[in-house]
């Protein structure tokens, strides 16, 4: 409130308005993630993108390469193996959350890539996740063509 | 650069739910104070840049909501979607411009309104990472982990981020969560996401920021105490978080010598003699610093243990509380740059420390994507 203005209002019952924001949405996945995730959901192979320039191979697959501003142009295939270089155990059961915690997230860096993947581990306790341990990707048996055609990481047979 | 400088500021107090305010009422108070603390009227204003999110504001054009209340209506009034820091960069430019010369920037949010793991969930690749339900702590709690294995810095450091700015935002009558704590009650508080700790993490904040910035030609034309802007910088990383090395922060380091660079600081360590730097969670206190050059890589836990970072230490860090006094997404960086003005003001109050020139930081973005490094001279 501005000067003065407060004892205009003294008493006042604060209300709330409550409501909503749900909108649909579809976001087009666009033709190098469509390639990615047709493979996966068909073959369960894990595709990347090469630079040309800097030989950076890209994965999840971009277009671009942010590094040299050019088009990534070849597929590598990558993994199924790879290393974990981050994770957090989240505890605390949050709102965006579609697992019961506790949930494993990790950063996977795939054999054959330069850059990690964002997934999630299972099949193995929380206190037992180190970074640098090895793990491999486990695909769902019925698969979409989505991230979620990985089911999960887990460690490395 | 040519000269500018800060000659107004005005701010809300932070709270954990602000019942009786709009985003609009919030930024009436936050100008008003702003320009009572510049010794200007609203016509002294040349233009406005406000700064929103439209996801934490629950509206499109959020910045639309607090344009009247900022005195932006017919002015020219522009807005940036981020931390406040980068709002003020775009001010500051504005007002070097020669198009005008004075420019107000708000900054403003309300955590309280909406959910913050749902809202920070929305800021990840709608196609290749979202569907994960990762939120903004379980992703800092990804770069903590990467940020300890990689430097040593261990849990009870962390901790004592937490310690100190609760303890100094005690002697902040603006801050939401002035604490005396221990380790302990840090080490002992939920764990949230491995290895953050409920303490470890900055709360859920309403506030709104407001400064003034006036190129030199007119800041003799008021009567507001101005702080001086040396350097000003910021830089971005890759979006997605497995394209960097998030033990690092490589944007950090860039801005930061940036802004040292147009400073003509040499020696940041010695010559910066305050800061105020994003601590939304504990880590983040300590590897900014290193990161950005005030410190050695690895050593800002080891400095933190013997005092150096305390209101009375070598290098106060956070005096007013920090991001863990309250946190008021995209206000939050403003308000460091407000406190940085308020040290080398001399206004203070208790938690004043001996410093003419200081250090104010900002972050946008999932575990530090771009970075905005502010150097303030009391002098000219």
């Amino acid at each position: 409130m501005g000067a003065g203005m407060k004892n205009t209002f003294d008493g006042i019952e604060p209300l709330v308005h409550k409501s909503q924001i749900s909108v649909p949405y579809h976001w087009w996945a666009g033709e190098t993630a469509s390639r990615f995730f047709v493979e996966l959901r068909d073959t369960t192979k894990i595709m990347g993108t090469r630079c040309d320039g800097c030989g950076k191979t890209f994965v999840p697959p971009r277009k671009t390469c942010p590094v040299c501003f050019t088009e990534n142009t070849e597929w590598v295939e990558c993994g199924p193996f790879g290393t974990v270089t981050s994770f957090t155990v989240v505890r605390k059961q949050q709102e965006a959350l579609h697992h019961k915690v506790p949930v494993i997230f990790a950063l996977v860096l795939l054999d054959g890539a330069d850059t990690s993947l964002l997934h999630r581990l299972d099949e193995v306790s929380p206190e037992d996740v180190k970074i640098g341990m090895k793990v491999e990707a486990s695909f769902n048996e019925t698969r979409d063509a989505n991230m979620t055609a990985i089911a999960y990481f887990k460690p490395a047979s | 650069m040519e000269r500018a400088a800060i000659i107004g500021t005005g701010m809300t107090k932070i709270e954990s739910a602000k019942h009786t305010e709009t985003f609009a009422d919030m930024a009436w108070e936050a100008v008003n104070k702003a320009l009572d603390d510049a010794g200007m009227t609203i016509d002294d204003v040349d233009n406005v840049v406000t700064t929103s999110n439209d996801f934490w504001d629950g509206r499109t054009i959020s910045c639309m909501a607090v344009g009247d209340a900022s005195g932006a209506s017919h002015k020219n009034v522009s807005c940036v979607e981020g931390d406040g820091t980068f709002g003020a960069f775009y001010g500051l430019s504005r007002a070097l411009s020669g198009s005008y010369g004075t420019t107000l920037v708000t900054a403003h949010s309300k955590g309280s309104e909406s959910i913050s793991s749902l809202i920070t969930n929305a800021s990840f690749d709608p196609i290749y990472d979202r569907w994960l339900g990762m939120d903004m702590i379980s992703a800092s709690a990804m770069q903590a982990n990467a940020y300890m294995e990689r430097t040593g810095t261990t849990s009870e450091q962390l901790a004592m981020v937490s310690v100190k700015n609760h303890g100094n935002a005690v002697k902040n009558p603006l801050s939401q969560l002035p604490m005396s704590i221990s380790v302990e009650d840090v080490l002992g508080s939920e764990m949230i996401s491995d290895p953050l700790h409920k303490l470890d993490c900055s709360p859920v904040s309403d506030a709104c920021c407001a400064i003034i910035i006036a190129n030199e030609s007119r800041v003799p034309a008021y009567s507001g105490h101005p702080v001086w802007i040396k350097g000003a910088a910021f830089c971005s990383d890759a979006y997605f978080l497995g394209d960097r090395d998030i033990s690092r922060a490589k944007a950090l380091t860039e801005a930061a010598k940036k802004a040292f660079s147009m400073a003509g600081i040499t020696n940041p360590s010695k010559e910066i003699q305050v800061a105020e730097i994003y601590d939304a969670f504990t880590y983040q206190e300590l590897m900014w610093l290193e990161e950005m050059g005030l410190c050695e890589s690895g050593t800002a836990g080891s400095m933190l243990e013997k005092g150096e970072f305390d209101i009375e230490g070598r290098l106060p860090v956070n005096p007013s509380g920090g991001l863990l006094g309250g946190h008021p997404v995209i206000a939050a960086g403003l308000i460091r740059i407000v406190e940085i003005v308020k040290q080398l003001r001399k206004e203070a109050g208790e938690y004043q420390v001996d410093a003419k020139r200081g250090l104010a930081h900002g972050v946008n973005g999932l575990c530090g994507q771009s970075h905005c490094v502010w150097v303030l001279d009391s002098e000219g």
